[in-house]
């Protein structure tokens, strides 16, 4: 394979810088998914609403001081999507431990109780099971709580209302109830936080029907996400991972929501598809930064909806390049790279050139120590060697 | 159980005990009128509410009709059930029909009831037709949750009905829930959130019931008591069976659910008590005639004796023919008449179900989701069919061409047909040989 840049290497590096991210200047496919999410009440002149799926910003060194919008953390995002969502619906309220007073144990909800009151941001004890019950009877009223899990693997002990009475209650009840809420929490294998802080319930939420589950993954993406969740008439599922609350990123001042079953392309290439989300895109654009000066041009995709996947945008990239390799932090068995396989291969199976590579974690609960830990997951060194195999 | 039948020898002597208000017997039908409850209440940490109900000739009547009803749709299940028109689980409320009859008659469609998948008698308590309920256990598209509910699952928005659902006491944060919710938007009503005895030992039963009592939400827990969860009768199940008491500061009240009357008043009062004070427990002492579901005969941990004796001494439907008669309401004929109308009337709404025609295959994939996103499988069954028919299609051509060939092989080399040629050695080679 000849060495041909799809974008110039300034371009590419500008992609990959981290921690700061720089909003990518490059032009992506979208995808034609049915827009419902972003779609916005006109009658409510909230401001100017900014649909595309990637901050379209004009990339200009020279003009840094003077750029548009705001420098925030990825956590300052999801407290300004909430907050803004608070103000616009007065319905919107927040279940969850420790979220009012302590202001969030990730301060995604820092300052809400002050503003909101008691009521809307609310301090429930540690009873997940019931205090996801009873956002999901008050979502039956039309309220729109936002429940969060302190952290993703305890909503374990609310699965029964998460698959049960959020997933399947609108069909059951033959389409008279429908139940807004957002569930939300930092999940992932974070630094050394053990087995049971560092789960993937993306896994195991997977095959609820009537749920929808996404994925953020930079400030940007975190607070239209956010906003779109909201105003979702289905249960959504938002998950965030513990290591990227930090991230900074400059997001546009005006309101903007994301599309919540759109994909984001992150670097386009033509050599090899490389589908991924949450924290993993960040071990992705390492290894395409060695890539690239290996003479390979990875086109990136953060999937971000992982349920449904959004196969028109990734379809549309395997069509071009003919090779696929999924990273994603799940683990092998059963994981969300599992599903998204089999969907793939499903539907665009004639337009593969090589069985499809799934890089995963592995299936074991995460060990504590650190070396341990780190082969737990996929690490960017594989992902360089996964693509160097593929490309071959 | 001996305790059920002295319970209900109890009561069967202060049955008559019925006192008259001053104006005396009822010439217009909503004059009141005063009735004691068959048993006093019984308060934990609260004063229980008095004994004597008021009520009147069309309440009372209305009750008589209302049960009734219920009563003979639940037997119609049973026998749709044996016919096979109902599958699945049926879970019925014979029996217990005071409860849902006598919560009615204190409240309004504004305050919530949710409950669990004993639900088809509150459904029509909540304004649930008979047609919607029968179709929806066969199965068809005009049951209130399109046939795609179930008996477990009968929900009806417009009347505060919340369901209608199957895992065991998952509905009662639900229930707190949609408290909360009454709280939030300040709308001064209530939600009674009912399970069972084997509900009642549920953990998120307390962690819910703790919230409640936290946040003073409007909830009323509501526990029908019919002495068996499935097939484990209730001390074998929990070690404190006084479920009212269970709720610890949470004031409880213990209630004979199988007087409408003294259950009009429990939640009368209870309704009072959640809307300035937060949740109390209401524990309705009931029965049920029919085992836990339609696949348990009911008799395998009780005796028929205990059932006949609750029935002949208890029974709620009885208990309200016998006060309308002792008011001289309605004549005996008059009661057998409502009860051959509302045997009419469930065998057409039965006759009508049968004509609703099953759900339409595209409700398959409807209200998985919310309008906006659909959910059609890409390779369904019809994608499957076509792929099959493609690759027959291409089988089929390959076919043809090869038939195609060899005859344009024949005739361009002048060769006989394969056979002939097989064992000479001939100058044409049929390409498909060797």
């Amino acid at each position: 394979m000849e060495a041909s840049f799809g974008v110039s290497s300034a371009a590419a590096a500008n992609a990959v810088n981290s921690p700061a991210l720089s909003p990518p200047s490059l032009p992506f496919i979208r995808s034609e998914a049915r827009p419902i999410s972003w779609r916005v009440d006109k009658s409510r002149k909230a401001g100017k609403i900014t649909t595309k799926a990637v901050a379209a910003q004009a990339e200009n060194p020279a003009s840094a001081a003077s750029k548009p919008g705001h420098e925030v953390l990825l956590f300052e995002a999801l407290r300004e999507g909430l907050e803004e969502e608070m103000e616009r619906d007065p319905r919107v309220c927040i279940f969850g431990e420790d979220v009012g007073h302590y202001g969030g144990s990730y301060k995604v909800s820092k300052g809400l109780a002050d503003k909101y009151g008691d009521l809307r941001v609310l301090d429930t004890p540690i009873a997940e099971n019931s205090f996801t019950g009873m956002a999901v009877g008050a979502a039956m009223t039309g309220l729109r709580p936002v429940v969060e899990g302190m952290n993703m693997g305890f909503l374990l002990l609310a699965f029964n209302q998460i698959s049960d009475n959020c997933g399947m209650l609108h069909y059951t009840s033959g389409g008279q109830f429908t139940i807004p809420t957002v569930i939300r929490g930092p999940g992932g294998v974070g630094r050394q936080l053990g087995a049971e802080h560092s789960q993937r319930l993306e896994s195991y939420f997977q095959s609820i029907p009537g749920i929808q589950m996404v994925a953020c993954s930079t400030p940007y993406n975190a607070k239209g996400l956010m906003k779109a969740a909201i105003r979702s008439e289905n249960p959504v599922v938002l998950f965030e991972h513990v290591l990227l609350y930090n991230l900074k990123e400059r997001i546009p001042d005006e309101e903007y929501v994301v599309s919540l079953e759109e994909a984001e392309m992150v670097r386009p290439g033509e050599h090899v598809t490389i589908l991924t989300y949450s924290r993993m895109r960040y071990h992705v654009m390492q290894a395409a930064k060695t890539l690239v000066n290996k003479g390979y041009d990875p086109e990136v995709i953060d999937i971000r909806s992982l349920k449904p996947f959004d196969l028109y945008t990734i379809g549309n990239s395997i069509k071009k390049t003919h090779k696929v390799l999924i990273v994603e932090e799940c683990m092998r068995t059963g994981g969300i790279g599992a599903s998204l396989t089999a969907a793939i291969n499903e539907n665009f199976n004639d337009y593969l050139d090589a069985p499809i590579v799934c890089l995963s974690s592995q299936d074991v609960p995460t060990p504590y120590a650190g070396t341990l830990e780190e082969w737990t997951v996929v690490q960017p060194g594989q992902i360089v060697t996964a693509v160097e195999q593929l490309c071959r | 159980m001996a305790q059920l039948i002295r319970r209900a020898a109890a009561l069967n002597k202060s049955l008559p005990a019925a006192s008259f208000a001053a104006r005396g017997l009822a010439t217009a039908s909503t004059s009141p009128i005063t009735v004691e409850t068959s048993l006093p209440f019984t308060g934990h940490n609260i004063d229980p509410p008095s004994r004597s109900v008021e009520t009147s000739p069309q309440e009372l009547l209305t009750f008589f009709r209302d049960m009734a009803l219920m009563r003979r749709m639940e037997i119609a299940a049973d026998s749709l059930y044996k016919a096979k028109l109902i599958r699945g689980f049926c879970h019925l409320y014979d029996g217990q029909e005071a409860v849902c009859v006598g919560m009615e008659a204190a409240i309004n469609r504004k305050d919530c009831i949710i409950t669990a998948y004993r639900d088809h008698c509150i459904f029509l308590g909540r304004g649930g037709t008979l047609l919607e309920a029968f179709a929806e256990l066969m199965g068809r598209k005009d049951g209130c949750s399109k046939g795609k509910g179930g008996s477990m699952h009968f929900y009806k928005k417009e009347g505060g009905f919340y369901g209608g659902h199957g895992i065991v006491g998952a509905q009662v944060p639900l229930g707190c829930g949609l408290a909360f919710a009454q709280k939030y938007s300040k709308d001064e009503s209530v939600t009674f959130a009912m399970y069972g005895d084997g509900a009642a030992n549920q953990g998120q039963l307390f962690e819910a019931l703790n919230m409640a009592a936290l946040w003073d939400l409007p909830a009323i827990l509501v526990c029908e008591n019919n002495h068996y969860g499935m097939g484990t009768a209730e001390w074998r199940a929990a070690k404190s069976p006084a479920y009212y008491k269970r709720g610890d500061y949470v004031p409880g009240l213990k209630v004979d659910g199988m007087d409408a009357l003294a259950v009009k008043q429990a939640c009368k009062f209870a309704k009072e008590h959640a809307l300035k004070n937060g949740p109390i427990i209401l524990e309705m002492d009931t029965y049920r005639y029919h085992g836990h579901s339609m696949s348990d005969p009911g008799s395998t941990y009780r005796t028929r004796d205990e059932i006949s004796g609750v029935r002949q001494e208890r029974d709620p439907i009885e208990r309200i023919r016998k006060l309308v008669l002792a008011h001289d309401l309605a004549t005996e004929k008059e009661l057998k008449d409502t009860e051959k109308e509302v045997r009419k009337e469930v065998d057409e709404a039965i006759a009508q179900a049968k004509e609703s025609p099953m759900p339409d295959p595209s409700e398959l994939f409807s209200n998985v989701y919310a309008k906006g996103l659909g959910t059609e499988h890409k390779t369904g069954t019809l994608q499957i069919t076509y792929n099959y028919l493609l690759l027959a299609l291409k089988d089929l051509v390959a076919f043809f061409l090869v038939v195609f060939i060899r005859s344009r092989q024949k005739r361009s080399e002048n060769c006989t047909s394969m056979s002939e040629n097989i064992n000479n050695d001939s100058t044409c080679q049929d390409p498909f040989v060797d």
